[in-house]
């Protein structure tokens, strides 16, 4: 299965969707816990079995996940875990070692359920572009499903109770991961970013809770989780991200009148480095990518440029996953020291950047 | 409270620091708080964030608080975790959890979907609060007709 993984093209990380340009991919998830049992951080080793056991027997009844894999987080190597972490499709906190935690992948990676991770599910839906409406409908039909089976932990006034006070409510965080690369070089983002907090919504880096903003993404979601529909919530963040969209397509233009010689060389320089390079480390190699990908977008450089057979935008996407250290050791399919990482990662953007 | 660092804007951030095995108390302004984090170079943990929001203010005059019943998880966890241990510590703990959530949330009223089960129950509650009150009007206008009709319907609802 994990080598299936890999050759994915089909999963919302092609970057296919609408408005992809700067909305890389939308993701809606929900928490839910059931009834009378404690949330994982305070359940013992073998009520957390037994709710995984629950969850395996009862989710073959969810519609949305009739043809889906069922993985043991115990039985996972580490580099199989770091693998789903790079695609998004489990938490920091997931892989560390724990009992009971478990994870449902459905639906070309659209669909992830963590189980026992902060509470008891964690069900996400990804897709690619700016599509938070289509997360939410395969989310509330799968919540609908097991809900008919589980009673979940729930108060009229409180909403659906959840292990930490943050989510409670909705338990919904719908997110946007946003491509921002102008905001950054025009040095507007952290105006930007201050005003999102001030009306409480959240920025994060590319792998969520705790991480730096590589690749000049960003992650926008919703703080708050109760008091407002989950409908509502979604159309606040809709503005929300139309907003700072509208603010990098500006910024964007800014670029292209003012600056145009010094994107050039930027865009030119980034190609002929990862054309170039013999070793290369993750965080550069994400760096020039973005740049890259803003080259594309701008017109700057043309999918021919990149790819021979004109993908170059489809070709970017893919390489800001497959440079990813758990990805190149499962090309490589053996485990490789840092050094022999930035080796083999500048063989890969070499080679696929060739023309 | 002005920011003990640059004397000028409000305070909104307090941190507690342990210099030279001291206890110190800090408040800042956001702009301070910010260099200052990117001078610890270290991430704000938001279970120790919470904790600490938990903490403050309103709860340090009650020192003791039931366990919770079902998973015997005390406010003091909570304190230190940011983390609930269960559903039934949102019931135990409300009173120290709502001025919290407030906080957090602004507004504590689920206004989002509901289990089947539980939609169901609220939408029967809803129904009968309204029958009664139309009962109650009917006899008033002694309609004994239409309140024998809504009688005989809520105590149909009921049995459900």
């Amino acid at each position: 299965m994990f080598e299936e993984l890999i050759n994915n093209q089909d999963s919302w990380l092609n970057g296919k969707g609408p408005e992809s340009e700067i909305v890389f991919s939308s993701r809606i998830r929900l928490a839910r816990n059931i009834d009378t049992l404690p949330f994982p951080s305070r359940a013992s080793d073998i009520q957390k079995d037994s709710i995984l056991k629950r969850i395996k027997e009862e989710y073959s009844n969810v519609r949305m996940l009739k043809k889906s894999n069922f993985v043991d987080m115990e039985e996972l190597s580490e580099l199989d875990s770091q693998l789903l972490l790079e695609r998004h499709l489990v938490s920091q906190e997931h892989i560390l070692a724990g009992k009971g935690k478990g994870v449902i992948l459905a639906q070309d990676e659209r669909i992830s359920i963590m189980i026992n991770e902060e509470d008891h599910l964690r069900m996400q839906a990804i897709a690619s572009g700016f599509d938070l409406k289509k997360c939410w409908q395969i989310l509330d039909s799968i919540d609908n499903d097991f809900s008919k089976k589980i009673s979940f932990s729930f108060l009229p006034d409180l909403g659906y109770l959840t292990s930490c006070p943050t989510n409670l409510g909705t338990g919904m965080r719908a997110s946007c991961m946003m491509h921002l690369p102008a905001l950054i070089l025009t040095k507007r983002i952290n105006k930007i970013l201050e005003l999102l907090a001030r009306i409480s919504f959240t920025t994060r880096g590319l792998f969520g809770e705790g991480t730096q903003a590589l690749g000049d993404f960003f992650q926008i979601s919703n703080q708050v989780s109760l008091g407002l529909s989950e409908d509502e919530l979604i159309d606040n963040l809709i503005g929300v991200v139309n907003q700072v969209k509208d603010q990098e397509m500006d910024a964007r233009d800014i670029l292209l009148k003012r600056y145009k010689p010094s994107l050039e060389d930027s865009v030119g320089r980034a190609l002929g480095i990862l054309k170039n390079c013999r070793l290369i480390n993750s965080k550069e190699a994400l760096s020039h990518l973005s740049i890259l990908s803003l080259g594309l977008d701008l017109g700057i450089i043309k999918n021919a440029d990149l790819s021979s057979t004109g993908q170059g935008k489809e070709l970017i996407n893919s390489l800001f996953i497959m440079i990813q250290p758990a990805h190149l050791q499962k090309i490589e399919s053996k485990s490789l020291k840092e050094k022999e990482r930035d080796y083999i990662r500048a063989e890969i953007l070499r080679n696929k950047l060739k023309v | 409270m002005l920011c003990d660092v640059c004397h000028k804007n409000i305070a909104t951030v307090h941190l507690t620091e342990i210099i030279n095995e001291k206890v110190v108390e800090m408040h800042v302004c956001q702009t301070c708080a910010q260099s200052k984090a990117s001078e610890l170079n270290e991430q704000l943990n938001i279970s120790d964030f919470l904790g600490g929001l938990a903490a403050m203010g309103e709860f340090k005059a009650q020192k003791q608080l039931p366990k919770c019943s079902a998973c015997g998880f005390d406010y003091g966890d909570f304190k230190k975790k940011g983390r609930l241990g269960c559903g039934r510590c949102y019931v135990t703990f409300r009173q120290q959890l709502l001025p919290f959530l407030k906080r957090i949330h602004g507004l504590i009223k689920h206004t989002g979907k509901a289990p089947f089960q539980i939609d169901r129950e609220m939408s029967v509650q809803v129904k009968l609060k309204e029958l009664r009150k139309r009962l109650e009007r009917a006899i008033q206008l002694e309609e004994y007709e239409e309140a024998a009709r809504l009688r005989d319907e809520i105590k149909k609802l009921e049995k459900k």
